[in-house]
């Protein structure tokens, strides 16, 4: 990025009319990607100067119970579900999370699932970070993820959404495929950096279940029915693009109790569409490399 | 400006958890539980009683439902006190209609100001769970053993003088704990705290104090007050709830939903008819087995 600039330059202008279409395979107008969080929290972290880790003096007993719950009850829950009709998991993963909780991850590879980094904790912010730390954690995620799941991670979502400004050209220069932290378009697209070939993936923030449960105050069952309308609009407007559709989770919101039965209602009117590509991020993002001149 | 070398360390990187309060257990590879008279889904009510000081504290933090204007706030002391003259009769009259025994984390002091109600709500059959002095009384780390120690015999008092016995249960205000508070319940003779909500069912702590988890993001405080769903929406969710939870039941053995209730919320007139019918609904499933929190620890810890 420009340092210092009014626009930080992370891609060119290109407006969503005048593209050239996306065709996704076998005639399907909308990628749909799910992307849950699989995530540790620390219980008594270092403070950051620029961010407080939790809001309460440590133990945050309730900030810290509601994470943990992904990895005691929900996580499997929110798996099943995704499971029964026929999603796979993108991940997006705290990598210590191989360290605390190898069942967890165990789960997702057994699942089929994708892993990229989310960064060590998410309790862990990179505002300031030197760039030999922002290489430390780069080079950290990619030996933990490949020795506890066999996989090169091809793509990122910055811990807590936290950056610097070199922290793209770092992920394009160390191979990376995909980040998931700019919300500027429903297509997959290029992003400058020094070297590289990094494009970013449409994650979302607004049907995140974080922003729906916690920034809307959406019940259950008003999230739900955002998803759906989310995708037929997407699914619609795709004959024309070829759109992609994310869906974030956190098991700690989508797997409880009152949320779950109506989100498995969502997954399944989507899945039972005939235009949904039910696809993982590097699926999404070879298939739309394939498609550039 | 840059970060400590030691930012990018991390000593607690390690198998389990970063502390040794509890240990890790997918709650999905344990034994099936039964519930008593073959009923899979236990609803453990469990009604907060508060009483907020005019004048309120900031230290550690404000409670959660606490004082907002400037001294003195009438509106928010006046409103909060509905919830003890007037919303929990209209709930205790429900729960009779309904026929179903419930819990009530009481503050110390609403057993100190009105010790008739407390009085009232045990002699019907509902538990006592102690809830801390007032809503003054919050814990965090910083307070200092003593003071902790002292804050948790101070409410178990007041609530012993108009029980005859001391609390089985402890609910902390906001459910806020210190690292020492496992320890500090155990060591003042409670049997389970509620205060971590990491778990649906209950499960114990190295020191041997059991958690019995009160799901906050289920509570009215959460769903109708923080995220201003109406009395339909939040029974909607609990009907959605428990027909998940009956499910998973039927594969995984029993399980728990909580409704964690309160009197200034879900006691007016407004939203009383929409709870009554929650309960009228789920009373009439039959895989329900509403129960006191203590019962449901009893029946847990029968099976371990």
């Amino acid at each position: 990025m420009q340092e210092g600039a009014g626009d930080p330059g992370l891609y060119d202008f290109a407006p969503y009319n005048a593209r050239p279409k996306i065709n996704w395979p076998e005639g399907k107008t909308c990628a749909v990607w799910v992307a849950p969080n699989l995530e540790y929290y620390e219980i008594d972290p270092p403070v950051h100067p620029k961010r407080k880790p939790w809001p309460k003096p440590h133990p945050d007993v309730q900030g810290y119970g509601h994470r943990d719950h992904s990895n005691r009850v929900s996580h499997w829950r929110m798996a099943e579900v995704m499971s029964r009709h026929g999603f796979p998991g993108s991940v997006s993963l705290s990598v210590a999370l191989c360290q605390h909780h190898p069942e967890v991850v165990a789960d997702g590879v057994a699942r089929g699932w994708e892993f990229f980094s989310h960064g060590i904790y998410n309790t862990r912010y990179s505002y300031d970070m030197s760039e030999a730390q922002e290489r430390n954690i780069i080079e950290d995620s990619i030996k933990t993820v490949q020795d506890a799941t066999g996989q090169r991670i091809r793509g990122w979502l910055a811990p807590a959404l936290t950056h610097t400004p070199r922290t793209l050209d770092l992920l394009a220069e160390y191979g990376m495929d995909y980040t998931c932290d700019l919300y500027h378009d429903d297509q997959v697209q290029p992003v400058n950096t020094a070297s590289g070939d990094l494009v970013s993936i449409p994650y979302s923030l607004e049907v995140n279940d974080h922003y729906g449960f916690f920034v809307y105050n959406m019940s259950g069952r008003e999230y739900a029915d955002t998803l759906i309308r989310q995708f037929e609009r997407l699914a619609a407007e795709g004959a024309r693009s070829g759109t992609v559709m994310c869906i974030p989770l956190h098991a700690y919101l989508i797997g409880q109790p009152h949320r779950i039965g109506p989100f498995e209602e969502a997954l399944r009117h989507i899945a039972g569409d005939s235009r949904a590509w039910l696809a993982t991020a590097g699926d999404i993002v070879d298939c739309w490399k394939g498609q550039q001149a | 400006m840059t970060l400590d070398k030691n930012y990018t360390e991390y000593p607690n990187r390690r198998e389990g958890y970063d502390h040794d309060i509890y240990r890790w257990s997918a709650m999905h590879e344990r034994a099936p539980l039964r519930w008593p008279n073959g009923k899979s889904v236990a609803v453990w009510i469990c009604v907060s009683l508060e009483w907020f000081p005019i004048i309120p504290s900031d230290d550690p933090f404000r409670a959660p439902g606490h004082m907002v204007t400037p001294y003195p706030d009438y509106r928010h002391y006046t409103a909060r006190e509905y919830g003890t003259r007037v919303g929990v009769y209209r709930l205790l009259e429900a729960f009779e209609k309904a026929g179903v025994k419930a819990s009530f984390a009481t503050n110390g002091a609403v057993a100190d100001r009105y010790p008739e109600l407390v009085k009232e709500i045990a002699d019907a059959g509902h538990e006592i769970i102690a809830h801390s002095t007032d809503m003054n009384g919050a814990i965090a780390s910083g307070m200092g053993a003593q003071a902790e120690r002292a804050l948790i015999s101070q409410s178990l008092a007041s609530l012993e003088k108009v029980l005859g016995e001391k609390p089985k249960g402890w609910l902390s205000v906001a459910r806020s704990q210190s690292f020492e508070t496992a320890d500090l319940l155990k060591e003042a003779g409670l049997l389970y705290c509620c205060d971590w909500v990491n778990d649906e069912l209950p499960y114990r702590f190295n020191n041997g104090l059991i958690n019995l988890p009160l799901n906050h993001e289920l509570s009215d405080r959460q769903i109708v007050t923080v995220q201003q769903q109406s009395v339909d929406s939040y029974a909607d969710g609990m009907r959605d709830a428990f027909d998940w939870l009956s499910r998973e039941a039927a594969q995984y053995g029993g399980r728990m939903l909580p409704l964690h209730i309160t009197p200034y919320i879900m006691g007016l007139p407004y939203r009383i008819g929409g709870f009554e019918k929650l309960l009228t609904d789920l009373t009439a499933r039959q895989e329900a087995w509403f129960a006191p929190g203590i019962d449901i620890i009893e029946s847990w810890k029968a099976q371990q």
